[in-house]
């Protein structure tokens, strides 16, 4: 009998999950494996605050061009989309995918009482709280309960990152936070941390909370680095960290890897001063990395299959500052990429830079409004659970 | 199974202050808790030492007011944003370069000070009075304030805090005009740091806003009450009406019972048990109360009875990220060469002190945990001491960096490898051996469990006695406790 090298790699590591996982803890073992052609979300998240007007261009808009006298992006400069809009220079491969369909653009997305303080502005998209509440745990991390309640691994969403966001920190359940397979696995395959698991036994409740967490972890590196090996992908990525950031994460939607969620970051965008070389520097990586891995998915045939939106915790203000730069703002537009869009292109109109607050954008569409559409349509979730209040769905997927 | 006096003492050690030390571990079996106690008293009784970095305090000072003026000038008007970028830039680099220091000046004073109550109060209240400001100055008068009143009277510290230019700031109090009130600084004053959410309606959020109009401060970090600013106008503030100002306020906030009841709450939760006891949480409370809120009291409830002892208070609390870099550093003597490592630590196990995520602080307990904090608590003991190296990029955070963010990112890109050392430290080993100095090597490994860890759980003697190095007897005590203090159980106290 000829037993293929994939099957072969995926009994194997069953076994390894097996026994390392602590005795008391096998109960809730599960050997679910993913059927392959599920929907797949990769959350990109633009750190720092970035310049939505700098980046989908209102290129007939007076108002900008007054307010933005060293900033503005004229017509011919931009990528146009249609008569009234451009995109940012560097965003090439972005017009191609606005060009064949895979590309939605959301506009004057925010939130009521917006807050100008990045950690709190971020805290509020990733916790999907209102502005007024502190809420401790993500929008993703409350997926993961909903979701995930008797899985052995925290693998169902994963960040590419040392750190875990709190995106992905449920009130249960947390996703996993690594960035590089080989080194998550070398980092956890210490002999000590595998004795210690295995010959732990039932104690105080936090206790064990902390050795389940260090199992699913040890089990995880493991299930994850030898997945990453299965489909390593021949798709040349450019070599930056956004870049081998989506080579990773390709060759785990390639493989059987029952991930739903992945979550990166790019920046930071936060461009007080001369913000046109930063901004221009950010999106040629954003750019040629998005270009490398849509190909690659195209190729593989999972670009329908894929989901991809970028956020940024505010937009800027409408005037360029004293330093050519753009303080922090509002509401910002959303980018969405996929094969299996149903609406594209613009989803609603630019902002109205003649209705503004105090100089800046006003939000037309909460992004609350946003992730339920992707938490119940793609995801197949129950979004009035996890977001604690029932929003109103999109139709772009 | 019945704690030992010696776990008692480390208990009380634990959680009242930073964890047993080098010098006195050896001590614990003989003396009692209550002994114990009033000693842990009489160490904090003094006034403490402020903490100074603000390098130049007038001139930080001036600057830092004439920031917040400045930016609201700029914000009110968009001609008059001439504020010199490099400037900004450099004062901006100055208070981080402050912050960083109060926060190790601060850390020595939890390791090595005596007034080890005194400190592990100010930590609490410092994640209850959260406030995130850059200007050093601010910050260092906000610590200097918690640190004096963190043993002392809650309505003294309130008052205070409340008034100290960093939560007026930082809560937005200095907008706060009649007419056009601001209610940030009341909603928290009344959520976070008396009541608590649910006991108040949104228009006693609005009566107390009004109250707190006028509240600011001047140019010399004074707090000022603006007359001008101030709605004169009559307020029903929970049921009451009058003519309130702001203290008032935090008279009528401090006459409600359901205060005592919150802040001992979030005291029994922080030092005792996440799970409450709902009988002793009211009879605290009772006592907080009538005591006039006098923390010290408060305290001395909770660690002269017995049930504080009792077991299923022990082992059972997450160390929160300081508490653990700190308790390691008392029973392990060190000196480091490079202490910046110890932000690092802070930054990827989610607590930098001074950079509270929000004004609600520190959520703590199993929030400190997540896969990638758990391995990094466990490869610290190692990356202390036996100069193993660790690979971790902490995430930027803007509102730190401002746009410094981009010249770090490409300084890291130029090391081929970014590799941040996590420090190496030469540890007084000799100090340590003196804690079990007295102990037969047969009940060495046992004894040094005992006095490592906190929990039931323990580490089995047939798999600890695989890692131990026992060529010689300095060298099996380094190693049991470097192995020990990388384990889940040493994660809790």
């Amino acid at each position: 009998m000829v037993i293929k090298r994939k099957e072969f790699l995926q009994v194997g590591l069953l076994a390894t999950a097996t026994l390392m996982l602590p005795k008391f803890l096998k109960a809730f073992e599960s050997k679910n494996i993913v059927p392959p052609g599920n929907k797949v979300v990769v959350v990109i998240q633009f750190s720092g605050g970035n310049d939505g007007l700098n980046t989908v261009i209102p290129v007939r808009n007076d108002i900008y061009y007054r307010e933005r006298p060293r900033l503005g992006i004229t017509k011919e400069k931009a990528l146009v989309l249609t008569d009234e809009v451009g995109l940012n220079p560097a965003l090439v491969a972005f017009k191609s995918l606005y060009d064949d369909g895979s590309l939605g653009i959301l506009n004057s997305v925010g939130y009521p009482n917006p807050d100008r303080s990045h950690f709190r502005s971020m805290d509020i998209w990733q916790s999907a709280s209102d502005s007024k509440d502190y809420v401790n745990s993500g929008w993703l991390g409350r997926y993961l309960d909903a979701q995930c309640k008797g899985c052995d691994k925290p693998t169902q969403a994963l960040e590419i990152d040392d750190m875990l966001s709190l995106a992905l920190k449920g009130d249960e359940r947390k996703g996993l936070a690594f960035k590089d397979p080989r080194r998550l696995y070398s980092s956890s395959n210490e002999k000590f941390y595998k004795d210690i698991n295995s010959t732990h036994e039932s104690s105080e409740e936090t206790v064990d909370y902390l050795y389940k967490t260090m199992s699913e972890t040890l089990s995880s590196a493991d299930y994850i680095f030898r997945q990453s090996q299965l489909h390593p992908t021949s798709q040349v990525y450019p070599n930056s960290e956004l870049g081998k950031n989506l080579k990773t994460i390709s060759s785990l939607i390639q493989s059987d890897i029952n991930t739903k969620v992945y979550y990166v970051s790019i920046g930071s965008f936060d461009t007080h001063t001369n913000q046109d070389a930063q901004q221009k520097r950010l999106f040629t990586e954003l750019n040629d990395a998005i270009n490398a891995f849509t190909t690659d998915l195209k190729r593989n045939n999972r670009f329908q299959d894929v989901l991809m939106m970028t956020f940024s915790e505010f937009g800027r203000r409408v005037s360029q500052n004293a330093s050519n730069g753009t303080d922090h703002g509002t509401a910002n537009n959303m980018f969405f990429i996929s094969g299996g869009l149903k609406e594209k292109g613009l989803l609603n109109p630019l902002p109205d830079l003649t209705d503004l607050n105090d100089g800046d954008l006003k939000h037309k569409v909460d992004f609350k409004n946003v992730y339920a559409t992707v938490l119940n349509k793609w995801l197949g979730s129950d979004d009035k659970m996890i977001l604690g209040k029932k929003y109103e769905h999109l139709k772009f997927i | 199974m019945i704690a030992s006096n010696r776990l008692k003492n480390q208990h009380l050690l634990w959680r009242a202050a930073f964890g047993p030390m080098a010098e006195n571990a050896a001590s614990l079996d003989n003396i009692s808790q209550k002994d114990l106690w009033k000693l842990l008293l009489k160490t904090s009784s003094k006034e403490p030492q402020k903490i100074g970095v603000a390098q130049n305090l007038v001139d930080g000072l001036y600057k830092g007011v004439k920031d917040i003026v400045d930016i609201q000038k700029a914000e009110m008007n968009q001609d008059q944003k001439q504020m010199n970028a490099q400037q900004k830039k450099k004062m901006r680099q100055q208070y981080r370069e402050e912050l960083k220091n109060l926060n190790l000046m601060w850390l020595d004073e939890m390791i090595n000070s005596e007034a080890q109550l005194r400190e592990k109060m100010s930590l609490f209240w410092h994640g209850h009075f959260a406030c995130r400001v850059i200007n050093s100055f601010f910050q260092q008068e906000l610590l200097h304030t918690i640190r004096t009143n963190s043993l002392g009277n809650f309505g003294e510290l309130l008052r205070t805090v409340s008034k100290s230019p960093s939560m007026l700031q930082f809560l937005n109090n200095q907008q706060n005009r009649k007419k056009k009130p601001n209610e940030n600084f009341a909603r928290e004053v009344m959520e976070l740091f008396t009541m608590g959410r649910g006991n108040y309606t949104e228009q006693d959020v609005k009566e107390a806003a009004r109250a707190f109009t006028g509240w600011g401060f001047n140019l010399q970090g004074e707090f000022v009450f603006r007359k001008q600013f101030h709605d004169t106008e009559s307020k029903t503030f929970l049921g009451k009406t009058g003519n309130f100002d702001g203290d008032d306020i935090l008279t009528i906030l401090l006459e409600n019972r359901q205060t005592a009841y919150y802040i001992t709450k979030k005291i029994y939760r922080y030092f005792v048990n996440e799970n409450i006891d709902e009988e002793k949480l009211q009879w605290l409370s009772n006592r907080f109360y009538t005591s006039k809120y006098d923390i010290k009291n408060l305290l001395t409830d909770i660690y002269t009875s017995d049930w504080f002892y009792s077991d299923k208070n022990i082992g059972t609390k997450i160390k929160s990220p300081v508490e653990l870099l700190v308790g390691m550093r008392r029973l392990l003597p060190l000196e480091m060469d490079n202490e910046n490592a110890q932000l690092l630590f802070q930054k990827v196990l989610g607590q930098i002190l001074f950079y509270p995520p929000n004004v609600a602080g520190w959520p703590g307990g199993k929030n400190w945990i997540d896969s990638s904090t758990l391995m990094v608590r466990l490869q610290i003991p190692k990356v202390l001491t036996a100069n193993e190296s660790i690979s971790i990029r902490p995430k930027n955070d803007d509102d730190i960096n401002m746009g410094q963010v981009m010249e770090e990112e490409v300084r890291i890109k130029k090391n081929k490898m970014y590799t941040e050392r996590g420090g190496t430290a030469s540890i007084k080993w000799d100090m340590v051996n003196t804690i079990f100095e007295k102990m037969s090597r047969e009940n060495l490994a046992q004894m040094i469990q005992d006095t490592v860890l906190q929990t039931h759980s323990r580490i089995p003697v047939t798999v600890l006695n695989k890692y131990i190095v026992s060529d010689s007897r300095e060298n099996f005590i380094k190693s049991a406790i470097i192995n020990l203090m990388s384990t889940p159980e040493y994660q809790v106290c």
